[in-house]
């Protein structure tokens, strides 16, 4: 009976207000109940250890005098560090030379399984996605056979020729055989991306480009290609963010080519040996947030750049 | 009703995630630092139930036997072993143990130039406050020179590296050159060697990576590039560019200059496969380099190696170095420390474990009764056509070692001095430039650890 009242007056807009509110908060309960399970992972495994690594970077802990609060002073450090600029800038380099290398040749690779569809071309796509399924520390180990300079088969190869064979693990060569590693684990992945947003372009568009008389090329480079600029920039900024985070490669082949590769040869590798080999874990946890505040601003910048063109925001 | 839903829901997501995180936690104890902590995790078996057992993170070859013996023998105390990893794997959890502060076994595996690295972040025991000094004399004067620091004693010696030099009698033989007794005659028979072979054969190598040997190399010139004490550990002396530390450096580089050795890194298939194949004459090399020479051999099966002394600087007045070898200490996360040194210390003390060290884990012992007794002095080592290597060699080689003091910081000087000597060897600097960087490299780093030069 309470209920005929409210029934009468069925305008009374603060009740219907209340009973909506009441709905919602019940549902937002629901929600927050269903986000429960990935929330708590969320935050044990990840936020906590962020905050608690950033905590430790404001502290300072030398072997003799141990630990105490330094404030910022870990990061000021890091910026005037040589060795932390250094692999910074060789990141940078590698980045130059592995982004456009990698998407520029999945992007080519991709195009051209677009247009070709024969069972040769099925078989190509898999093989040149087939070394993004090898684990990188497997790919890197196999690579260091292959580079070495007494049993390679590269050396064999150039024995054959009678012809000094190159040192794929020197200082000078180390760059190049790095970069050929990482392409030929990452391309494959791109084109695998690219590939699938260019299967989802619109038939018609083709047929119309063809009714004006484009040829293959230029369908290719004016048609496909800024239609899917939006998964070019995601997967360069993939392999931006990849490429400054830099670590298997150079760890697994340190060993190999210890002339070549020491221990703050990247950014990474300086914190992981920091931590690990030289027990300053509280500057470890700094030179990591600065590497990831470079990583955050490298992509920021990228993605600012080609908004217009991509068309993402 | 709602609500009674929702909070069965919130209920069973809970214990999921609950659940979640349990097995996590779980599964990453059992692959990281965490594993050797645990008392009931042995790769052993416990053999007698409800007595004290102390835990113990251990690499030797001999460990799984050496272990069962002990707690074959013992009713009081059992021994649960785990093998985290040799070397810088090991050392790696131990320090992560210790940041942590739990997970740290009682009693670990460390070489002797990582002790004071363990040391001075408070993670080694002092065995003296625990009835160690007993135990001196059973040892060998370098070996325990080795586990002390000031008044200390952070270790017990289970083994030694003394250096002899591992050659190639065949090739030796072959071009008519004497097995060099000193460094000019290591550097003339070089000369030789690279001659007669038309440089296919090069009497050694110098490894970048080699810092364990370089340290035994500067030691036998009288360089003494660290000085340390315990008693007082913010105070630290660096004397890495003296004289001669340089002549060390001088000597190899211009070796390497010469091309007359290899600049193959040390534990890679190239240094190994140059070794077996017949490309490096010699090797300067401990006692323990006995069990790998024999694996490298598959290039060339008819190689005739023989052990004869380190070649001296002054053969007049010789002087006996050492690389490698192991210790037991005991971590500052031992439940009972008293306990654990005592387990430490008498692990190898019966015969047969001694034994087992020897013939199973091909160990170098530091117990001088082990050393000069028969058994050990007229054991003939088939593969090197039954010589008698520790009477010939290394037996004499590790009593008159004298021991050393180690730096605080040893992974960070290694990797400082194997960047340096890339350097040198790429032709980048000269081996006084390389002496006096590290010199700088290391001064600063020590004074940023909060240390005080002296």
């Amino acid at each position: 009976m309470s209920i005929t009242p409210q029934l009468q007056k069925p305008a009374q807009p603060p009740v219907a207000t209340k009973r909506g509110a009441t709905l919602e908060r019940k549902h937002a309960r629901i929600g927050w109940v269903f986000l429960a399970p990935f929330a708590i992972v969320f935050l044990v495994f990840l936020v906590l250890p962020l905050v608690y690594a950033f905590w430790m970077s404001l502290h300072t802990n030398t072997l003799a005098a141990g630990e105490k609060f330094a404030g910022l002073a870990n990061y000021f450090a890091a910026f005037k560090d040589q060795r932390f600029l250094s692999g910074m800038a060789r990141v940078g380099a590698f980045a130059l030379v592995f982004v456009p290398l990698q998407i520029g040749l999945a992007l080519l690779f991709a195009l051209i399984l677009d247009e070709v569809k024969t069972r040769l071309s099925r078989f190509s796509r898999l093989l040149i996605f087939a070394p993004y399924a090898i684990p990188g520390v497997i790919g890197a180990l196999m690579w260091g056979f292959l580079y070495s300079p007494s049993f390679g088969p590269l050396v064999s190869f150039f024995d054959f020729l009678n012809v000094q064979a190159p040192d794929m693990l020197s200082r000078d060569s180390i760059f190049w055989s790095l970069t050929n590693i990482v392409t030929w684990q990452w391309t494959g992945y791109y084109m695998i991306i690219i590939y699938a947003s260019l299967q989802s372009i619109d038939s018609s568009i083709y047929e119309a480009a063809l009714i004006d008389g484009a040829s293959k090329l230029q369908t290719a480079l004016q048609i496909k290609v800024p239609i899917i600029a939006s998964s070019l920039v995601l997967t360069i900024v993939f392999a931006l963010i990849g490429t400054l985070q830099f670590f298997t490669e150079p760890q697994v082949l340190a060993p190999l080519a210890g002339n070549a590769i020491d221990a703050a040869y990247t950014p990474n590798l300086y914190a992981y040996n920091l931590a690990f080999s030289y027990q300053q874990f509280n500057y470890a946890s700094a030179i990591s947030f600065a590497l990831g505040l470079m990583v955050f601003l490298a992509s920021i910048i990228f993605l600012v750049t080609t908004r217009k063109k991509s068309g993402l925001r | 009703m709602t609500k009674k839903k929702a909070l069965l829901a919130a209920g069973i997501t809970t214990a999921l995630a609950v659940t979640l995180i349990g097995c996590t936690g779980n599964s990453g104890g059992g692959g990281g630092g965490g594993a050797g902590a645990s008392k009931t995790n042995c790769t052993n078996e416990i053999k007698v139930q409800d007595v004290p057992v102390v835990t113990y993170w251990g690499w030797f070859e001999d460990t799984a036997q050496t272990v069962d013996n002990f707690n074959e023998s013992h009713d009081d105390v059992q021994i649960c072993w785990t093998n985290a990893g040799q070397g810088a794997d090991a050392y790696t959890k131990l320090s992560t143990s210790l940041q942590s502060k739990s997970g740290a076994p009682d009693i670990v595996q460390v070489e002797y130039d990582w002790l004071n690295s363990f040391l001075i972040q408070g993670g080694l025991v002092d065995m003296t406050e625990h009835g160690i000094n007993e135990y001196k004399d059973k040892f060998t004067a370098g070996a325990w020179r080795d586990v002390s620091s000031g008044d200390g004693v952070y270790a017990v010696p289970v083994d030694l590296g003394p250096v002899g030099m591992w050659y190639r009698q065949d090739i030796f033989e072959k071009h008519g050159i004497k097995i060099p007794t000193t460094w000019d005659e290591y550097a003339a028979a070089a000369e030789q060697l690279s001659k007669a072979t038309g440089g296919e054969t090069l009497i050694g190598n110098f490894a970048p990576n080699g810092q364990g040997q370089h340290y035994a190399l500067l030691d036998q010139a009288g360089a003494v590039p660290f000085k340390f004490d315990n008693g007082n550990p913010t105070e630290i002396s660096i004397n890495h560019s003296d004289e001669a530390s340089k002549k060390v450096y001088e000597y190899w580089l211009d070796l390497v200059d010469r091309g007359l050795v290899g600049t193959d890194q040390a534990w890679t298939p190239e240094f190994n496969t140059g070794l077996g194949g017949g490309r490096y004459a010699t090797a300067i090399y401990p006692a323990w380099y006995s069990i790998h020479i024999p694996a490298f051999q598959d290039g060339d099966a008819d190689a005739v190696w023989r052990a004869a002394p380190i070649p001296q600087w002054d053969a007049a007045k010789p002087k006996q170095v050492n690389w490698g070898g192991s210790t037991l200490a005991v971590t500052t996360q031992a439940d009972d420390a008293a306990l654990a040194t005592k387990v430490a210390a008498e692990l190898y003390a019966p015969e047969e474990n001694k034994k087992l060290g020897v013939e199973v884990g091909g160990l170098f012992l530091a117990y001088p009764e082990m050393i000069e007794s028969e058994y050990f002095q007229e054991r003939p080592y088939e593969f090197y056509g039954g010589q008698k290597l520790n009477k010939d060699v290394f037996g004499k080689a590790a009593i008159d070692y004298e021991g050393v003091t180690f730096s605080p910081f040893t992974q960070y000087y290694y990797d400082e001095s194997q960047r340096l000597l890339s350097e040198a060897i790429a032709g980048n600097v000269s081996a006084t430039e390389a002496t006096d960087q590290l010199q700088k490299s290391l001064e600063t780093y020590a004074t940023e650890q909060g240390f005080t030069l002296k």
